[in-house]
């Protein structure tokens, strides 16, 4: 089966052309099933290539399989080739298994909308692109994919696209991930010039030896590339698409803003990590982004209303940690909150689409409230994802963060520690805000809503249930030493990364004293968000009230936007309009004009030769003869 | 002999009278007889230098345009006749309907 790795994004490109070319005709129920069963099958082959690659050694763990030359251009030679080793392994599963529950969501949840069918062959489109991105083994293949997951993700936000507000988030997200995806292209071809191959392995292996540690053109390369996972993953200064990218459905939040198409840049990163160690500086400036992004946008989230935005801030906010997690070195680790972030963010989403589908499509939290015994099986699952994400022990989330917060104190690195746990106690906080103002306290849900109040279809809720179990039991593969268990997530990923032994210069108990550190954090957090919106909801008014200018300015997302389109957008949009009321409009189109008033004027004059008068011609005639005769006789 | 100047200069003549026919006639038929005129005082010139050279070439270009000049009366004729016709009229400047 491992032969067949080719089948697994094969499938979702055929559910996309099937659905795409015959959807309007094949009616929604075969639609569903060509699309969800594509993905399915998709992550059915994953898990046996999974079984099958368990099977080989550790170090034989590495499999290419060329599907068909590509370019073959002089020296440039490139494939359509996928590469499986355990990195890519995991990633198959996140994409593919996190991919087909959230398909089987989509199928209650798009089920009123008129362009089902074109939601699910775009679906497919990404889960395709996102595969090829995953499993290239090349740089090429993954800039191909790079780009097809920005394109599918312009197609799923804008997918409502008679609402402005969507079709500008759809720009929006495509134009800022262009600026990343300049940076990524640029290192793609710094790496050519470099090694003369585009190939992973052949990349990979000569690296240490033709680069220069620390040198210019390694921390060049690694940055260009840095600046691509900047965009796709919604990092300072490229985040400022991923709110707005909430517009699109909720499922497409779900699968592409939280659980895959972020997570592209740091798989890139962790996937390159051998250029990445050659270049400390990089490392250092990707930690600092990773931890400083983490800290701001948890300190934004702490105050939205719309229950969609908060997510999209808490998204970005987790992306901080896993890249912090791979600036310090901690690949596995920043792989493995990858991994976890997918389930319990995914949960998130598609939980709080069954809480607007519940409350007939409303996003506001300061009018939700008291939903616990109205929609119960969307409660528990949604709580279960908020334990995990605010790192409360024995859920996924816990495990995660907290590898990534003890690789970087333990590398000495005490301040971005601080901030990744003052982060975690914020992401505490707004979490379970986000948890008291919707289902607990006293009903603020408009009274015309109130009577429809449902709990979601079994179709939506078993995807919740699923994702749930997965929050709260995935972390057990990767539990670390110091508490009894055997990591072997991290041994699973070590042929890729390597085995990071000798970092520790601290003792178990220093490790035992962090994680007691960040539980009491996150349980502090807990407490301020009880008092705030359980016990005492008056207090946020009138704190607001109080501090009304940090607030408006959290509230304001720090005017970041607004900067963005006084020093940027505006005058871009001047510089264009100029270009075209000059330049087009007066220079080019006067030239393509004017030949044309030219040839016109000229065919005016010359159209008086014919009078219409024998005779006249007669002349002309004589003339000729007459003046060929005098050029014979004088020459 | 009659030096072969003197058959050239007539033939030289007869063209020029021909070339200003064709241009200051008004009647189409005249106009008509006036390039017969120039075609064959161009046959004068060619049999005087056939004679002039002793080659026989000058003699069968003479047959070629003749032949020439008759079948072109043919059809001229038949032109002026529809001509005719159409415009009631044998003045040549009554044809200037294809003007700008």
């Amino acid at each position: 089966m491992i032969e067949y790795v080719w089948l697994v994004p094969f499938l979702p490109l055929l559910g996309f052309i099937i659905n795409g070319i015959l959807g309007k005709k094949l009616g929604k129920n075969l639609v569903s099933w060509i699309g969800c069963g594509s993905v399915g099958l998709s992550f059915l082959i994953s898990v046996k290539i999974f079984f099958e690659l368990l099977s080989l050694p550790a170090e034989e763990r590495v499999f290419e399989k060329i599907v068909f030359p590509w370019i073959y251009s002089g020296l440039f030679k490139v494939n359509i080739s996928f590469l499986l080793d355990p990195l890519s392994c995991v990633m198959l599963f996140v994409v593919t298994g996190v991919g087909f529950i959230i398909h089987i969501y989509s199928i209650g949840y798009m089920r009123e909308d008129k362009g089902y069918f074109r939601f699910f062959s775009f679906l497919n489109l990404f889960v395709f692109s996102m595969l090829v991105l995953v499993l290239a083994d090349n740089f090429l293949l993954l800039y191909l994919g790079w780009e097809a997951v920005g394109l599918c993700s312009y197609l799923l936000i804008g997918f409502w696209y008679e609402k402005k507000s969507a079709s500008d988030a759809a720009k929006k997200a495509f134009i800022v991930n262009r600026i990343g995806d300049f940076g990524f292209a640029l290192g793609v071809m710094l790496i050519f010039w470099t090694f003369g191959s585009l190939n992973y392995s052949e990349v990979f292996q000569t690296a240490p030896s033709t680069l220069v540690a620390g040198g210019g053109l390694v921390t060049a390369i690694t940055l260009l590339l840095f600046l691509g996972a900047v965009g796709k993953s919604a990092q300072i200064p490229l985040y400022v698409w991923l709110p707005d990218a909430m517009e699109g459905p909720t499922p497409v939040s779900a699968l592409i803003h939280a659980a895959t198409m972020v997570t592209a840049g740091v798989y890139m990163v962790a996937r390159c990590h051998i250029l990445y160690e050659l270049a400390p500086f990089s490392m250092g400036l990707i930690a600092v982004i990773g931890a400083i992004t983490a800290i701001y946008t948890a300190s934004i989230a702490m105050v939205q209303n719309d229950i969609k935005r908060v997510l999209a801030y808490s998204t970005i906010s987790q992306l901080g940690y896993m890249f912090l997690g791979c600036g310090m070195g901690a690949f596995a680790a920043g792989i493995f909150h990858l991994m976890t972030h997918a389930f319990f963010k995914a949960l998130l989403f598609l939980g709080a689409g069954s809480v607007m589908h519940a409350l007939s499509g409303e996003l506001n939290m300061q009018k939700m409230g008291a939903l616990k015994e109205k929609i119960p099986v969307t409660f528990w699952t949604t709580f279960a994802a908020i334990l995990a994400i605010s790192g409360i022990p024995f859920f996924s989330g816990f495990f995660s963060k907290d590898e990534i917060l003890w690789k970087t104190f333990s590398q000495g690195n005490f301040i971005l520690w601080l901030i990744g746990v003052l982060t975690a106690g914020m992401t505490a906080f707004y979490m379970f805000r986000l948890l008291f103002l919707t289902f607990f306290g006293k009903s603020r849900v408009e009274e015309s809503i109130k009577p429809h109040i449902h709990e979601s279809p079994r179709v939506m809720t078993i995807p919740l249930i699923v994702l749930a179990i997965l929050s709260v039991f995935g972390g057990y593969v990767g539990v670390p030493k110091s508490l009894g268990g055997a990591n072997n997530f991290e041994h699973f990923l070590s042929p890729v990364f390597g085995e990071k032994g000798g970092l520790v210069a601290y003792s178990v108990s220093t490790e035992y004293l962090l994680m007691a550190l960040s539980v009491a954090l996150a349980l502090l957090g807990i407490f301020f968000a009880y008092r705030f919106y359980i016990k005492k909801p008056e207090l946020p008014k009138s704190l607001a009230q109080r501090y009304s200018f940090p607030y408006k300015i959290l509230l304001n997302k720090y005017y970041v936007d607004e900067l963005y389109v006084k020093i940027i957008v505006n005058p871009l949009l001047k510089f264009a309009t100029f270009l075209w009321q000059f330049l087009d409009i007066k220079v080019i189109d006067g030239i393509a004009n004017g030949l044309a008033d030219i040839v016109y004027w000229f065919g005016g004059m010359s159209r008086k030769i014919q009078t219409g008068y024998v005779r006249n011609y007669a002349l002309g005639m004589v003339l000729g003869a007459l003046l060929v005769l005098a050029y014979f006789i004088l020459r | 002999m009659v030096p072969v100047s003197y058959y050239i200069l007539l033939s030289g003549i007869l063209f020029s009278i021909g070339v200003l026919g064709f241009l200051i006639r008004r009647n189409v038929l005249v106009v008509f007889m006036s390039v017969e005129l120039m075609l064959n005082a161009a046959n004068l010139a060619l049999v005087a230098f056939a004679k002039e050279m002793g080659t026989l070439s000058g003699q069968v270009i003479v047959f070629l345009v003749m032949t020439v000049a008759a079948a072109e009366a043919g059809v001229g004729l038949a032109i002026i006749m529809l001509f005719y016709r159409n415009r009631k009229s044998a003045n040549v400047d009554d044809g200037n309907l294809m003007k700008w």
